[in-house]
């Protein structure tokens, strides 16, 4: 039998994965993780993931238009363990070059325990066989499900998500049920799920996905029709709406600390999805703003503010934190008004910097505190109490409210006048202009908006914290914002919310810890991946808005236009005015 | 008729890119209902006269007026808001909307108003846009694109029209179809610039015409006057 090239490819890209995310130490420190006691770590769910993965994607081949994909249980399991055999390999093969090349040098977390873990304890000897039997038992696993008819292979999946999902998100499901005894039945004492638990998961996700599925076609078609879709519509946002009223009772005080960090970025997603998304003016120093409205809250409320501390009431403060938002988005817009993408890119990206490093400045410090921060920031007043981050389940309403109030901005500029001009802008420029619209104007105005809705999320973040040091405002956040917006999806409220309840609840912001403390360390290099998968399958995001995706897929629709031309469709070069 | 206001005129405007020399000169009027044209051939200052007129490029001296009034120093959104409206070269519809938000969009400037009745004159023109409205505009062959583009334009309400060689990189058949659509246009009473390479389609329409040579205009006359004359004939063959 030959060798399909394919095969190949994917089991050396396995194993390449295994081998490296074992030379990073992330197999180790994933392995901490519990999933399923005691047999399954999310170590050695990564571990071989990998080959399972390559083994699916082999058996999948080369995906075709035109023809029906075959699925054949036996020949995607044969492909499968092949890619599978080959990933295994090639991680023991890794395992053996480590010492003759030194790999330890330049990878200080190969040691004894990425081996022992690898090798699941056998030696090197007798565990390298255990590997790459395992691999090619992952890879002919993958391929086989590959080769399942379409029923039965979504019921796999289903099962497998739910039962990862509530392995991994143990923390939460407790928090929510509460009672210790019914947390007992589900989860093992030292974390995971217990076996016979997992199987009822993956079989109820199964059985539940099966008797529902014509009612889920039943909802689709609901949701076309024009009334009943509407009231569909609104259903669903009232159950999310009660869910988001609800859940912050029922669990406890870290998740909604997590819930807190998540909605901040909500806001400063919202608020960056209004200057990228909709008006197209590519910002990477938005986290200037969000400075501007933490130092601005600092100063106005703190009484330990250097030089100048009216020690306002946060409500108060509020208003005038808004405007010094609001003239630094002038500020930061009139010089760069001029400048289209790239280079609007560079200069933006030199501005944040520059606001943290004038925190420190000299000139500032006498203000601000310098090195020294601004502490002892009050928390919000409401009623008699107090609301800080010392009582996160009351401190998320707060977020929540001003989330709302931001994510109303956002939905009515969108359908507004200036939203249309924006999209006519990010389209084309000149012609924009030609038709009246004032570009200056608008790019201004967008700025604004989006420093204004960042400076809620800084004016939060003060009352929260009760500190604000310069670091908190480096150039990570204007670029995790940035990918929250673009994972969730460019223009997309709904996306927003999605990609920051994703990247930073459950994979951690740049200074906070997701849900997952274990995706700490490794939380850029996800990102990154994230990002990447993402710009090549799906650019426009996990829940598009619906111009985005027009004009992401423009091309296609120029072929079908093609295709079923009628009059005279003459290619011509794009011209310049 | 120079007794009247020109909507439009250039009033000895000279253009400079940097160093370079682009218009010399220029002296340029176009009274109200007339349809002017504007011939040259390349590099010879056609799209800069256009850019000058709404406000891209500044006369370094002379300047453009609008019912008479120097507009110099005016922003691009106040020309179009006293009645300039183009149709660009290569009609460059925001590709990705719908044709109605296309329309809707020329209108920018009229918010508020009832445009039921500019919906009308256009679809009245171009039957075709109204089968498309809900169609993305990209999507649209050259021709119907040549339309939308017009129709964005036309929402405007536009004392001049300009526009910007409406024949390029559409089939012959079309570009016949086109200038009688100008024609029409201007015949319901919108004043037309249109700036040509293809100088005896747009002198078949026109009343008068102006023949730009290396920024400077070298002729001025009217129509069936230009036609008849061996040296425009020469003078812009010899450009091309």
């Amino acid at each position: 039998m030959s060798l399909d090239p394919l095969t190949r490819r994917w089991g050396l890209i396995g194993g390449a994965i295994m081998a490296f995310t074992g030379a990073i130490g992330m197999l180790v420190s994933f392995d901490e993780r519990i999933l399923i006691s005691p047999i399954l770590s999310l170590g050695y769910l990564t571990l071989l993931l990998a080959p399972a993965i390559a083994g699916h994607m082999a058996a999948r081949g080369k995906v075709s238009v035109l023809e029906e994909p075959e699925h054949d249980v036996a020949q995607g399991a044969q492909k499968g363990l092949v890619a599978g055999l080959i990933a295994g390999v090639f991680a023991v093969v890794f395992m053996l070059a480590v010492n003759p090349f030194d790999l330890s040098e330049f990878f200080p977390n190969i040691n004894d325990r990425m081996f022992d873990m690898m090798t699941f304890d056998f030696g090197l000897g007798l565990g390298s066989v255990v590997l790459i039997v395992a691999s090619a038992l992952a890879g002919a696993a993958g391929g086989a499900i590959y080769g399942l008819d379409d029923e039965p292979r979504e019921g796999v999946f289903r099962s497998a998500i739910w039962v990862i999902l509530f392995s991994l998100f143990e923390l939460v499901v407790s928090d929510v049920i509460e009672v210790d005894a019914i947390v007992d039945l589900i989860y093992a004492r030292g974390g995971g799920l217990h076996i016979w638990s997992a199987i009822i998961i993956g079989v109820l996700a199964w059985w539940l996905g099966v008797r529902y599925k014509g009612r889920r076609a039943e909802l689709t078609q609901m949701a076309k029709d024009s009334e009943a879709g509407s009231r569909l519509r609104w259903s669903l946002i009232g159950v999310a709406a009660l869910l988001v009223i609800v859940l912050p009772m029922l669990v406890g005080g870290i998740v909604n600390e997590l819930l807190i960090n998540v909605a901040l970025f909500i806001l400063m997603g919202l608020g960056l999805n209004i200057v990228v998304g909709l008006a197209g003016l590519l910002d990477l120093g938005y986290v200037a703003f969000f400075a501007v409205g933490a130092y601005g809250m600092a100063v106005l409320t703190s009484p330990l503010s250097p030089a100048f501390s009216p020690e306002l009431n946060w409500w108060v403060a509020l208003p005038v934190v808004m405007v010094l938002a609001a003239i630094a988005g002038v500020l930061v817009g009139t010089p760069v008004i001029r400048m289209r993408g790239d280079y609007l890119a560079i200069v933006t990206l030199g501005f944040g910097e520059i606001v943290r490093i004038l925190i420190l400045s000299d000139w500032l410090t006498p203000f601000l505190g310098g090195a020294q921060g601004i502490t002892r920031i009050p928390g919000i007043p409401l009623g008699a109490t107090s609301v800080s981050g010392t009582s996160p389940e009351l401190f998320i309403y707060m977020t929540m409210l001003l989330v709302g109030v931001a994510a109303y901005i956002s939905y009515r500029t969108q359908e507004s006048r200036i939203g249309r001009a924006w999209a006519a802008m990010r389209e084309d420029e000149d012609v924009a202009e030609a038709i009246g619209i004032s570009t200056v104007q608008a790019k201004l105005l967008a700025f604004v908006t989006g420093a204004i809705i960042a400076s809620f999320a800084g004016a939060l973040f003060s009352a929260k914290v009760g500190t604000v040091f310069h670091n908190s405002f480096d150039v990570l956040v204007s670029i995790i914002i940035l990918v929250v917006v673009i994972v969730g999806g460019m223009g997309s409220i709904r996306g927003v919310a999605l990609g920051a309840l994703i990247l930073i609840g459950v994979l951690g912001g740049p200074k906070s810890q997701g849900l997952l403390g274990e995706f700490a360390e490794f939380k850029l290099l996800i990102y990154g991946a994230i990002l990447v998968y993402m710009m090549l399958q799906r650019p426009e995001g996990l829940l598009p808005s619906v111009r985005r995706s027009r004009e992401l897929h423009q091309e296609e629709a120029a072929q079908d236009a093609w295709l079923d031309k009628k009059g005279s469709f003459i290619e011509e070069p794009e011209a310049s005015v | 008729m120079s007794d009247r206001t020109p909507v439009l005129a250039f009033r000895d405007v000279n253009t400079h890119y940097g160093a370079v020399h682009i218009l010399k000169d220029a002296n340029i009027e176009i009274y109200a209902g007339e349809m002017v044209c504007l011939l040259g051939g390349n590099a010879s200052g056609k799209t800069t006269t256009l850019k000058t007129i709404l406000g891209y490029v500044p006369p370094t001296t002379g300047h453009v007026e609008l019912d008479g009034e120097n507009v110099n120093g005016w922003s691009t959104a106040q020309r179009v808001a006293n009645g300039v409206t183009m149709v660009p070269e290569n009609r460059r519809l925001f590709k990705r909307m719908t044709v109605r938000e296309n329309l809707e969009i020329g209108a920018y400037l009229r918010h508020g108003e009832d445009l039921s009745e500019d919906y009308d004159r256009v679809f009245d023109l171009f039957p075709r846009v109204k089968e498309r409205l809900a169609q993305k505009a990209g999507t649209l062959s050259g021709g119907e694109q040549q339309m939308v583009a017009m129709g964005r334009a036309l929402m405007a309400r536009p004392k001049v029209l300009l526009m910007d060689e409406p024949s390029m990189g559409l089939a012959p058949k079309l570009v016949a179809q086109n200038f009688e659509i100008i024609d029409r246009i201007n015949k319901a009473g919108t004043t037309v610039f249109v700036v040509e390479q293809n100088a005896n389609m747009a002198l078949s329409i026109a009343d008068r015409g102006y023949v730009l040579q290396t920024g400077r205009i070298v002729l001025d006359d009217t129509a069936e006057a230009l036609m008849a004359n061996p040296q425009m004939r020469e003078a812009y063959l010899g450009d091309i």
